[in-house]
């Protein structure tokens, strides 16, 4: 055809990425450091390099950082480092599902996720004491996660089922069965609740609304592997989804294996946010807007967007709990309402820039 | 290189939308389908594509039906234009042919990515949009955006390679379409088969070396433009007499429909 008017270089994913990589891993580190050495007991840098020569063994940490040592690794560093994993995980798999639901909307709540794992725990929390009797104490600590974990995959494989005729996995019809599914765990949620003690009913609240605040040692070895992993997986899935945002048609077209790329989708984004709300409880927000500050700052193409919600989520989730528990000491605010406040008018901000860009699809 | 025998789709209420199509694209020919809204010919594209799985009859490329052939291998050898293709995210224009390389990730072939891209671009007269949002452009440039990422995905095929397009001239203008029709003509002088669904006969008789005439699901004519555009046919298949110019082109009696109506 007519000869372009010129031979210009525009900008490709493949060399944004390193980009990408330094920036948000750049990032991140700022936002532990600053995880670590704030919050209501502030740590000093040199307490923080004192206390990692000490579990390094190469030099014996000084007297005078016993107390911050002490801070550093019972509290911060476990909750610090929960926060990234799980922050991590929630963006990661939020991107994965806008990118599958070709829908800017969509995150993992979407199927299901925050709605199972919810009701799963407040059935834990408050029928607990009745099935297990006096060994739902013991069983306390592991009981409300392994609970959320199951809970949020039950209801993806529900969701997943009804929407799924004939081996093929109609997009939309899994978006309507999350939302119904999401309501009728809602409903026995509330009647749950309904027969509740008052304790009981402070309990579900707390985990409602998320917390890191519950951050050991034990849960990280455990998030990791549910959490990064699959994170990891997505990270393959990046040009597959490329070719999707073209529609599915457009897709099957290029060789992709539309199917197994949905089903592996669905699977490893289950799996990483179920994963993330067992220790932490519900977390809004991170799925939902993370990906689309990446797309804004650097463009749509999963090879970006992918990896550097990854990072961008564990930054923010870092910082939105050191937020929780600075903002309000020597209380804590749940980090659920901390994305939530912080998320919500981003989020309609960045409608009215999308509207008034052209860009309502 | 394409093949259709004896052809038959159905929609999943069991109403057939094709029935018993018969045809074949060789290397180095254009076919043109052509035939009234709902006669079947995007439904033929799809058959043939693999995206649609034929109830009975068979649609083969290469001489390997299409169920046989693994995704990828297949995507290397054939692309796929379809009508309108809608963004969920805004991906800007290179980005999109850039998505045509995918079935060459991890091959040898994927070093000329980069070139491919580029050559793409200024194939299909887009080079100078590369930097823009894919969402911003208009329909006919939105069309040819996705001509070139199917070229994008071409380059480099083992030959022959096969182009399937459907109503690609459906938002261009006059002059994009002569250059789109040119351009179909170079593909297949260099060896690729090329099926494209078209509404306008005159660009069906410029483009093609031989022309399928769909009329309610079955092929009611295939053969060489000459033989086929004729205005008797054509009348019985779209229920409107047509005129033959004297330089060969036809043209609708709009107005003698108008006044035959009731």
């Amino acid at each position: 055809m007519s000869a372009g008017a010129c031979d210009l270089p525009a900008p490709r994913p493949a060399d944004l990425l390193p980009r990408v990589l330094l920036g948000g891993g750049a990032l991140l580190l700022a936002a532990l450091l600053a995880g670590l050495l704030l919050g209501p007991a502030v740590v000093s840098p040199a307490g923080l390099l004192a206390t990692v020569l000490d579990r390094l063994g190469l030099a014996p940490l000084p007297a005078e950082y016993a107390r911050e040592a002490a801070v550093l690794m019972v509290v911060r560093a476990p909750r610090v480092l929960l926060a990234a994993l799980i922050g991590g995980g929630l963006a990661s798999a939020g991107a994965v599902m806008q990118g599958l639901f070709r829908n800017p909307l969509a995150d993992p709540g979407l199927i299901g996720v925050s709605s199972g794992a919810a009701l799963a725990v407040v059935a834990a929390i408050v029928l607990g004491p009745a099935v297990f009797g006096s060994a739902a104490g013991r069983l306390g600590l592991w009981l409300q996660p392994v609970a959320a974990f199951g809970g949020g995959l039950v209801a993806v494989a529900v969701v997943a089922r009804l929407g799924t005729r004939q081996g093929v996995i109609g997009v939309a019809t899994l978006l309507l069965a999350g939302v119904a599914v999401a309501a009728l765990c809602n409903a026995l949620l509330g009647m749950l609740i309904f027969g509740a003690e008052d304790r009981q009913v402070r309990d579900v609240n707390f985990w409602l609304l998320g917390s890191l605040a519950g951050a050991r040692w034990p849960q990280l070895p455990i998030v990791a592997l549910l959490v990064l992993l699959p994170a990891l997986g997505l990270l393959g899935l990046a040009r597959p989804l490329d070719a999707l945002a073209l529609g599915e048609r457009e897709a099957f077209h290029l060789g992709v294996p539309v199917e197994r790329v949905k089903r592996l989708a669905i699977v490893l984004a289950a799996v990483a946010a179920s994963g993330g709300v067992a220790f932490s409880g519900l977390i809004g927000f991170i799925g939902l807007v993370v990906p689309h500050l990446v797309r804004l700052g650097l463009g749509a193409g999963h090879r970006v967007v992918l990896p550097g919600s990854t990072l961008l989520g564990a930054a923010v989730l870092v910082l939105a709990d050191l937020a929780a528990r600075s903002l309000a000491a020597p209380a804590e605010l749940p980090v659920g309402v901390v994305t939530a406040l912080l998320g919500a008018p981003f989020f309609l901000w960045l409608l009215r820039r999308r509207a008034a860009m052209g860009e309502d699809a | 290189m394409i093949e259709a025998e004896a052809l038959t789709v159905r929609a999943p209420g069991g109403r057939a939308l094709l029935r018993e199509v018969s045809l074949g694209v060789a290397p180095g020919e254009v076919m043109a389908v052509v035939g009234p809204n709902g006669a079947g010919k995007s439904t033929l594209l799809r058959a043939l594509t693999g995206e649609l799985r034929p109830a009975a009859g068979r649609a083969a490329f290469a001489g390997r039906a299409l169920r046989d052939w693994p995704p990828r291998a297949l995507a290397q050898r054939r692309a796929v234009v379809s009508q309108r293709v809608a963004l969920a995210f805004p991906l800007t224009v290179v980005e999109v042919v850039a998505i045509g390389r995918l079935p060459w990730l991890g091959t040898p072939e994927a070093a000329r990515d980069e070139a491919a891209i580029g050559a793409a671009l200024r194939r299909a007269g887009v080079a100078a949009l590369a930097g823009r949002s894919y969402a911003t452009l208009s329909g006919g440039e939105q069309q040819r955006v996705q001509l070139a990422r199917a070229l994008a995905q071409l380059d480099g095929a083992p030959p022959p390679a096969a182009l399937l397009l459907d109503e690609p001239t459906a938002s261009l203008d006059a002059g994009h379409r002569a250059a789109l029709l040119g351009l179909l003509r170079d593909l297949a002088a260099a060896g690729t088969a090329v099926l494209v669904v078209l509404h306008d006969l005159n660009e069906a008789g410029f483009v093609a070396d031989r022309v399928a005439v769909l009329q309610a699901g079955g092929c009611v004519g295939l053969g060489p433009p000459s033989e086929v555009l004729d205005p008797g046919l054509l009348r019985r298949v779209y229920g409107l007499p047509f005129r033959r110019l004297v330089d060969g082109a036809l043209l609708p009696d709009f107005a003698a429909a108008r006044s035959a109506a009731p």
